[in-house]
């Protein structure tokens, strides 16, 4: 209590910044992707990682420099970032004599170097991790230390999830699952870390989610055995459901949305669970003009609430990795579904 | 910038990096892990069946055990048993024997001496007769030694066989 009444009392004479926050290029920005990495910003210059533009014209081929011509909407080499407002607002877009186009664009963005550094983090720690297993003999002995930890983590996915869920051939798919549960939950929890080089929103970018979902869709579809597929366009319903094909209609729908909720779910939990904390985070600074004393509570307030979302963060972080992971684990499960193990599974 | 339509630039890194990542995962990484832990696995079953297999072996082992310690029992009883009875038959036939020697030489012994009375009897009788003819030669020599001793004698003689009553 003698603390927040000390950080109140430095609050009452700290002049209050009276620059109103925009609170939708504030949220924005933190969630959406970026030509450069903004850390921070330092009495009013903005401290940030120029990042590598990379465009192709079908004027002038490719063009690849760095994120810091395109400051402030300055013009480089023909390219330019739209501005607020425009069509394709904050991507780069390339004037040509007919106008303003799109060029393809494949820059390093925030989120792609976010996922570079967060890829790079992730295979350290599984190969560190497995390294163990190639001067010892895990049959005489087992692992401690962060070894203990990798296999605790990948033999709890495997057995918890991968084995039911697949059924007896899951050893094909296991090394695809397993990386799409370490690839998402690494990703969530650095999403999570609030600065350089964590931070950047890449499980909650639809693109991302999108990518991992189609993995999915191919990992069911491309090895879904004859029974899968008979399912789908001949099922087992009366003929009526079938001479009219609603049943196969419904089952060809039910295809893509499978993978479809998979991408929404992980993308809408990690992007509101970003917006959340940011929101909670902004109460602080929306709250400086009503006052010192207004502030300090609810500053108070904010930081205990920003602290419980972040717990909230780290289990959803989890939980979300998990979920795609077993949803993805049941749906390659009924694509790989024999009838002779179903009729066995039902008797007892 | 939409939050809601996928990026190509982003979706084209993203497949990149994933199927990257994936490929090294996939061939480095987890197999590596789940195939040990599968072997250790296997390893810890295999040691618990062995176990088990040892136990139920050892159980065998004693029952087996018990079963011979028993027979074995029994044989040392029955042996026993026979022994005592081999000795009883032996010391009964022993005493049979001895007693049947003892009577053998007891009645050789009875007959000897009965013989021995006979003949020592008879030397004796012999013996008697010749010290009686002896006296009697003496006794008649003396009493003899004048006639009229001799008809007195030869009178006292004949009232004697002539008192005696005539026998069968």
């Amino acid at each position: 209590m003698r603390l927040l009444s000390f950080i109140s009392l430095l609050l009452l004479f700290h002049p209050l910044a009276a620059e109103p926050l925009d609170m939708d290029e504030y949220l924005y920005g933190h969630v959406m992707d970026s030509y450069e990495w903004h850390i921070t910003t330092v009495k009013g210059h903005p401290v940030s990682v120029p990042l590598p533009v990379i465009v192709y014209s079908r004027q002038s081929g490719w063009h690849c420099f760095s994120s810091k011509h395109l400051e402030e909407g300055e013009e480089f080499e023909g390219f330019f970032i739209a501005p607020k407002g425009a069509a394709h607002e904050g991507k780069v877009m390339e004037h040509t004599p007919k106008g303003d186009i799109r060029p393809l664009d494949i820059s390093i963005t925030k989120n792609v170097a976010g996922l570079m550094f967060n890829s790079f983090v992730l295979v350290l720690l599984v190969l560190l991790g497995v390294r163990w297993y190639r001067r010892h003999d895990a049959r005489e002995e087992a692992p401690g230390g962060f070894t203990g930890l990798v296999e605790m983590l990948v033999m709890m996915v495997e057995d918890d999830i991968i084995k039911p869920c697949v059924g007896p051939d899951y050893k094909r798919y296991s090394p695809y699952l397993l990386t799409a549960f370490f690839f998402i939950f690494v990703n969530n929890l650095l999403g999570i870390v609030p600065f350089f080089p964590g931070g950047a929103n890449i499980t909650g970018n639809i693109a991302v989610t999108f990518a991992l979902a189609l993995f999915t869709f191919l990992a069911v579809n491309l090895f879904g055995n004859k029974h899968y597929y008979k399912d789908i366009f001949w099922p087992d319903v009366p003929l009526f459901l079938k001479a009219v094909p609603l049943m196969p209609l419904i089952e060809i729908i039910g295809l893509f949305t499978k993978p479809f909720s998979l991408m929404i779910r992980l993308f809408a939990n990690i992007l509101a669970g970003h917006m959340m904390i940011l929101g909670v985070v902004a109460v602080i600074f929306l709250t400086a003009e009503l006052g010192a004393a207004m502030n300090a509570g609810l500053t108070v307030i904010a930081v205990v609430f920003g602290v419980f979302m972040d717990l909230i963060e780290c289990l959803v972080a989890f939980l979300q990795a998990y979920i795609f992971t077993m949803l993805s684990s049941v749906f390659i499960g009924l694509s790989r579904q024999h009838p002779e193990q179903e009729e066995q599974t039902k008797k007892p | 910038m939409s939050l809601i339509t996928p990026d190509f630039g982003l979706l084209f890194w993203m497949t990149l990096i994933f199927a990257i990542v994936f490929f090294i995962l996939a061939k480095f990484g987890f197999p590596l892990l789940t195939n040990m832990v599968a072997k250790r696995q296997e390893r810890i079953d295999r040691s618990i069946a062995d176990a088990r297999e040892i136990e139920a072996r050892m159980k065998t082992f004693a029952a087996e055990q018990e079963a011979a310690l028993a027979e074995a029992r029994r044989t040392q009883a029955e042996l026993l048993r026979e022994a005592s009875e081999t000795r009883s038959k032996i010391i009964a036939q022993a005493k049979a024997d001895a007693r049947a020697e003892a009577d053998k030489i007891l009645a050789e012994a009875k007959v000897q001496i009965a013989a021995e009375k006979e003949s020592a009897l008879r030397d004796v009788r012999k013996e008697v007769a010749l010290v009686s003819v002896q006296v009697a030669e003496k006794v008649l020599r003396h009493e003899l030694s004048d006639e009229s001793s001799q008809r007195a004698y030869l009178d006292k003689l004949l009232d004697e066989a002539a008192q005696v009553p005539l026998k069968s």
